[in-house]
């Protein structure tokens, strides 16, 4: 019983050894790079699954096989017309070749180093080159505001752009992944995250901002004003207008009557003038003699006569 | 305070290899034998214990096995192969997942407080506008994992990368947009803009990730500026206030003027008809008078004048009568309606009215 415990102490021990140091795994999200003594050997392996080394000589370096994020350090950079900004920029990238980033970089932390350099040193330039709104807008879209907020703010942002936020990453893009080719990295994306005045710029954006506001407000103002006048113009035009077509029309519709009268009368009348005349002063005199007047009358007069004579005239 | 002292511990301790070498005596010759089958005991009961899983109802398994993947699991119980063989990573892909931007929701519940004045947070939230202005825009980000795999295997650190995607594609839209359209009318638009430009991204980044929403929260102008905005919006209601007086007014006299024309009209027309009804008939009355006059004009005539003449007579007052034939008479004019102071002379007749 001890012989055959024994025998198996030395022969499983160093089976399972040997075996646990040969078999490796790689997940999926991994890729291998085996050296024997320091010395690649072979190709990458991707593959994920059991795999197996010869033991004790080669050794795993695993490297990640998914898209892996860089983040910049968020860098004070001038525009081409002299304005600071910050832009905080990052990207994505994936080891395509272990082998070369093994030899080159040797792990990502060097690597993430590296990119720093590059990509901050392309945006640098990249921003440095065009104007703040190249990096800020990706269209020419037209702002759909109020007109005159847009010819206020159309003021400083009314240039075209160019070549846009997209276009600007890309070439930032294009360029640093040329670079970092060499290090078998493949860079496929950066993108800016933020880009914010440098304070200085800032307090002098927010004076800015106060004053078209204040213009904003005083025009909205005046405007309001101003319209509100013109209603009261309008009113005063209506008005005028309403009164006077009123009293043009009665005037119309009198003068009429009155002429209409007049025509009557004189048709009438005019059958025997000295008639009328006659008729009317009669009728005139109980309107014209009340009871506060005095009244002086001759003899002579046709009425008293007889109280002078009764001889016939 | 003391404790009972132990039974078992005396004051003199055995020394614990005699202890294992006396429990080896007793129990020794008992397992000997069977050892091999005590360790495949153990193992089978490990493997037991390794091979069963559970996956929750919100959640998927995927399945690994030596690291290789070999497919998903809904929620349930499984079994898989054990001693780490067969790895399951749950992926909660039924759960809703939110990231929050500009302010971070420090107690969530019934009252959800917003902790959103730290520096980092700030700078988050601040961004430029397509006219160079600064707006702050605060927002959530509400995302399913929609490929279990991608969102495991093709994106180290998926969240931090969600994090900068949402980021960049927000600022992105605000950039194309002026802060005016941010603060107010373009809202809705740049929510959904930045939604659409966000799973592009997402989708690019192969970060399993489907985007559902992407609500804007507070969208603010930046502090120190804040004040003139609101100045801004309290013109624009200063001007419709000034408007709409100016309207009120013009509603409360034009209708009012509008009828008084017409009143003025009315009346006028009013006039014209009495006046020539009037007229009408006053010709013809006096065509009347005048065709009896023709008949007998002198009698006529004389009547007419003394009636008239008496009628007068009566309504005035004071009537004087003067002999016109008694030359140099002059008759008193009395100031007064009283007595009548006899003229030396004179004949006078005074005649009271009645």
């Amino acid at each position: 019983m001890n012989r055959t415990l024994a025998a198996l102490t030395v022969l499983v021990i160093p089976a399972a050894l040997v075996g646990f140091t040969s078999a490796y795994t790689i997940t999926e999200h991994e890729q291998v790079v085996i050296t024997r003594f320091g010395q690649p050997r072979g190709q990458p392996i991707a593959e994920p699954g059991l795999h197996f080394k010869v033991p004790f000589a080669d050794t795993v370096h695993r490297f990640d096989k998914r898209w892996l994020d860089w983040r910049g350090d968020p860098n004070q950079i001038p525009t081409k017309e002299k304005k600071y900004i910050w832009v905080d920029t990052f990207g994505r990238w994936r080891i395509v070749d272990p082998l070369r980033f093994f030899q080159r970089l040797r792990d990502e932390r060097n690597a993430q180093s590296r990119l720093d350099d590059i990509i901050d040193g392309e945006t640098r330039n990249a921003i440095a080159s065009f104007a703040l709104i190249e990096a800020v807008r990706s269209s020419n879209r037209k702002f759909e505001d109020d007109e005159y907020f847009a010819e206020i703010e159309g003021a400083e942002a009314l240039e075209k752009v160019t070549l846009g936020r997209d276009k600007l990453t890309r070439q930032i893009r294009d360029r640093a992944a040329e670079v970092v080719k060499e290090f078998g990295v493949e860079l496929v994306d950066v993108q800016i995250r933020r880009i914010n005045y440098v304070d200085e710029v800032q307090l002098k954006v927010f004076d800015r901002m106060i004053s078209e506001r204040r213009r904003i407000a005083e025009r909205s103002r005046s405007e309001g004003m101003g319209r509100a006048a013109e209603i009261r113009g309008q009113r005063e035009r209506d008005l005028k207008a309403i009164r006077s077509e009123a009293y043009r029309k009665a005037q119309e519709v009198t003068g009429k009557a009155d002429a209409q009268a007049t025509r009557i009368y004189a048709e009438a009348f005019g059958r025997d003038p000295e008639f009328f005349q006659f008729l009317r002063t009669l009728e005139a005199y109980p309107k014209a003699i009340d009871a506060s007047t005095s009244l002086f009358l001759g003899t002579n007069s046709e009425f008293y006569r007889y109280l002078r004579t009764s001889k016939r005239q | 305070m003391a404790w009972d002292p132990r039974p078992l511990g005396g004051p003199e301790r055995p020394d614990p290899r005699d202890v294992a070498r006396s429990v080896w005596k007793h129990l020794g010759p008992r397992i000997r034998g069977r050892l091999p089958l005590l360790v495949l005991g153990v193992l089978v009961a490990l493997g037991a214990l390794t091979a069963y899983a559970q996956v929750e109802p919100d959640e998927v398994g995927v399945i690994l096995r030596l690291g290789r993947f070999i497919g998903t699991v809904e929620p349930g119980p499984h079994l898989r192969l054990p001693f780490g063989i067969d790895r399951i990573n749950k992926v909660p892909v039924q759960r809703q997942l939110k990231a929050e931007f500009g302010f971070r929701t420090t107690r969530a519940g019934v009252q959800t407080v917003y902790g959103g004045d730290k520096p980092e947070l700030a700078r988050e939230a601040l961004m430029l506008t397509g006219d160079l202005n600064v707006a702050v825009v605060e927002w959530i980000v509400q995302y399913k994992i929609k490929e279990p795999y991608q969102y495991l295997f093709k994106v180290k650190n998926v969240e931090s990368m969600l994090r900068d995607i949402s980021e960049a594609s927000m600022r992105a839209v605000v950039g194309d947009h002026s802060v005016n359209e941010v603060l107010t009318t373009g809202r809705q638009r740049v929510a959904s803009e930045s939604k659409v430009l966000l799973q592009g991204l997402a989708d690019r980044y192969e970060t399993g990730v489907e985007i559902q929403q992407v609500v804007l929260q507070d969208v603010n102008p930046p502090d120190p500026v804040k004040p003139s905005f609101n100045e801004v919006n309290q013109a624009i209601q200063e001007k419709e206030r000034a408007i709409n007086e100016a309207y009120a007014e013009l509603n409360r006299e034009i209708p009012r003027a509008r009828g008084e024309a017409e009143e003025a009209l009315r009346a006028a027309e009013g006039y014209a008809i009495e006046r020539v009804n009037r007229a009408k008939g006053e010709a013809d009355r006096f065509v009347r008078i005048h065709e009896e006059y023709r008949r007998s004009p002198d009698v006529t005539r004389r009547r007419m004048y003394l009636d008239a003449v008496a009628d007068a007579l009566q309504r005035a007052k004071q009537k004087v009568v003067v002999d016109e034939s008694q030359k140099g008479v002059t008759p008193m004019l009395w100031m007064d309606g009283g007595k009548a102071p006899a003229t030396a002379g004179a004949t006078a007749k005074t005649q009271e009215h009645p």
